[in-house]
């Protein structure tokens, strides 16, 4: 177990395309920490210098005490687990499981012990005299956790692990990881695209785009507080809400019409608001005009024009909707503005 | 799955025939005739031919210098088997290294399979010439008297440098496209889980490049048998003699050379026995036990 930190690490690739711009965070030791951002913006690219399959540019990598910039992957004391978990297909998923330990001149005896024991915690039991040809993906993936949790590193690299499985084996992977990081206290990055994986498995999420961090904070955080647009409108599903507004007079106006709130500043923000915390409301301030009435069981997104720009709402399954004109409120504490031009946070 | 079919019985035989009348013209039926003429005696002038049962196949068991021969074939073989293979495996791995990414180079690479065999025994004549020859050159720099044609052994080394020589842009190109399909985060895998190179190599890459490996063994071992054929007789050329030769040549020399069609013919159906042997093993074991997925 270990904490990590990166020091203005950057990457620039051969062709001179510089995928990591000056990044720098720290990771404290047994946190889970998810990296998220939309694809290409250097998710991948981040987790393999860490591992250290991918030479760093620029900067300073520290696993445990140890600068590791110079390290060897083997030597890092790190386990990762791939998207297309890149088991070796030529052995048994006992052998599989133990290549790291043997190569670690572990006894034996102590190989067999742990491996038995990891297969136990992960339901492997039946399948180790198996290769990997013969499982099934949601199996596969659960060796490729067994080759990582063996070896009791001092940090764990998942890269997109769950994406190649079906959304049912994915929840259910996402909890057994999560508990299995949990039980073990390993330090771990977790890169994913998937918003919902990031909310629900990190302690702190770091919202990647373009090579940059746009926000480091912990899932609560990034979904009520966004620093940026960009954030705001990706994590969520569906995204925060973002509407052109003017702020004048202490107080902010969307298409003139009745202030929604006080605030400090002049000329034109954005707004965002997340759909649920929108609610019908006859004295409310903004007409919104209901296009499609999204049925999702347990609630239901209502889609619109309002002020002449998309907005979503999210009711409970409750409240009866219909397409239509309605009249609506905005929850005051719940709005956030953001810098017109730039997109940050206000 | 729909399977396309033919609605009419006589439309794929059809198709199928001239590829079958080739088979059976220039296959089967030379195969079935020396089967049959190897229990003939012939006359050296073509005047008729006696029925001699299996003396053909007693006299090749019993003859001394056939056995010489058969003993040289396997020794033969099995240097351009391994050296070619070796050699080209050598070179992938180097090359791999350098290709990862840059894919153009394999184009370029790939021209040598192109150009070389053709040439190859020209070449190898001229490699070893016996005045300017800049093998024999060098030979002779480390005190060895080189003498192509004229010395059994030097002869034999000639014969093995310049078909591993040929074949090794084959196999390189086999073992690169293998190496190449390996996947990425495997080798990835095994950087994390091993630090030792060569404990990667031997432990994951070369498993993995077992199908490729054990399909060229098989390629290789027939062409060492068979397609050396040309190399054999341009280094020999003329005098056959006290010179090195394989089964193939000899079934040439004592055929066309020696006008013996009958023991030509018995030395050609221990070779077409070999060849099934080969196939066999390769369908069996090979096929079956090498694949993963
Ligand atoms: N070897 C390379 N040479 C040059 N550019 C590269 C290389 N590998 C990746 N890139 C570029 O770097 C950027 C970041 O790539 P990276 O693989 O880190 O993205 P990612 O965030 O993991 O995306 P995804 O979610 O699709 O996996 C991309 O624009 C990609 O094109
Ligand atoms: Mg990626």
């Amino acid at each position: 177990m270990a904490q990590v930190s990166l020091q203005n690490i950057r990457k620039i690739y051969p062709n001179g395309y510089e995928a990591v711009t000056s990044t720098s965070f720290d990771i404290a030791d047994g946190e889970f920490v998810v990296l998220v951002g939309p694809s290409g913006c250097g998710k991948s690219t981040l987790l393999r210098m860490v591992a250290g399959l991918e030479d760093i540019t620029e900067g300073s990598l520290s696993i445990g005490d140890r600068v590791v910039n110079d390290v060897d992957p083997a030597d890092r004391d790190i386990a990762m687990v791939f998207q297309n978990y890149a088991l070796y297909p030529h052995m048994t998923v006992r052998k599989n499981i133990g290549y790291g330990l043997k190569n670690r001149k572990t006894p034996a005896q102590e190989i067999e012990r742990k491996v038995d024991e990891a297969a136990k915690m992960l339901n492997l039991e039946p399948y180790l005299d198996r290769k990997p040809s013969q499982l099934s993906g949601g199996q596969r993936q659960r060796v490729a956790m067994g080759r990582a949790v063996v070896r009791d590193p001092a940090l764990f690299l998942f890269d997109e692990p769950l994406s190649n499985l079906d959304a049912k084996l994915r929840n259910q992977m996402r909890i057994e990881i999560k508990a299995l990081q949990r039980r073990l206290g390993v330090t771990s990055i977790y890169v994913t695209h998937d918003q919902v994986e990031a909310m629900t498995m990190a302690d702190r999420i770091i919202v990647l785009n373009e090579g940059r961090i746009e926000q480091i904070g912990t899932p609560a955080e990034i979904y009520h507080s966004p620093a940026s647009t960009f954030v705001a409108s990706f994590m969520g599903a569906p995204p925060m809400n973002l509407l052109e507004a003017r702020l004048e007079g202490g107080q902010v106006f969307v298409n003139g019409g009745t202030p929604l709130a006080n605030a400090q500043g002049r000329g034109a923000v954005t707004l965002g608001i997340r759909p649920e915390d929108v609610a019908f409301d006859p004295a409310g301030p903004l007409d919104f005009h209901i296009d499609i009435v999204e049925e999702l069981g347990a609630h239901r997104l209502l889609h619109g024009q309002l002020a002449a720009q998309n907005f979503t709402m999210h009711v409970s399954k409750e409240v009866a909707a219909a397409p239509g004109a309605v009249r609506v409120g905005l929850k005051a504490d719940a709005l956030r503005l953001f810098d017109a031009e730039t997109g940050k946070a206000l | 799955m729909k399977r396309a079919g033919f609605t009419t019985r006589w439309l794929p035989i059809l198709l199928l025939l001239p590829q079958l009348i080739i088979i059976a013209i220039f296959f089967y039926w030379p195969a079935a005739h020396a089967v049959q003429s190897s229990f003939y005696l012939q006359d050296p002038f073509g005047f008729g031919s006696t029925f001699v049962g299996v003396d053909n196949y007693k006299d090749l068991a019993g003859s001394g210098e056939y056995m010489k021969i058969a003993r040289f074939t396997l020794v033969f073989t099995t240097l351009v088997t391994f050296f070619s293979l070796a050699l080209a495996l050598l070179l992938a791995v180097k090359a791999d290294k350098v290709l990862r990414g840059a894919r153009s180079y394999r184009t370029l690479l790939m021209w040598v399979y192109a150009v070389a065999p053709p040439v190859a025994g020209f070449i190898g004549l001229i490699m070893f010439d016996q005045s300017w020859g800049p093998l024999t050159e060098l030979a002779r720099s480390m005190g060895w008297d080189f003498k192509l044609g004229v010395n059994f052994n030097d002869t034999a080394v000639a014969m093995v440098i310049v078909s591993v020589w040929k074949q090794v842009p084959v196999n390189f190109i086999f073992f690169l496209s293998g190496l190449q399909s390996i996947p990425k985060a495997v080798r990835e895998a095994a950087l994390i889980d091993n630090r030792s190179a060569t404990g990667r190599f031997w432990q994951v890459t070369f498993p993995l490049l077992a199908p490729t490996g054990f399909f060229l063994l098989i390629i290789n071992i027939t062409y060492a048998l068979f397609d050396t054929f040309g190399i054999v007789d341009t280094l020999v050329k003329g005098e056959p003699g006290n010179n090195p030769m394989t089964l193939v040549y000899k079934v040439y020399v004592d055929g066309f050379r020696g006008n013996d069609l009958g023991g030509s013919s018995a030395q050609s159906v221990v070779l077409m026995v070999l060849v099934l042997a080969l196939t066999i093993f390769q369908f069996r074991l090979v096929e079956r036990r090498i694949h993963y997925t």
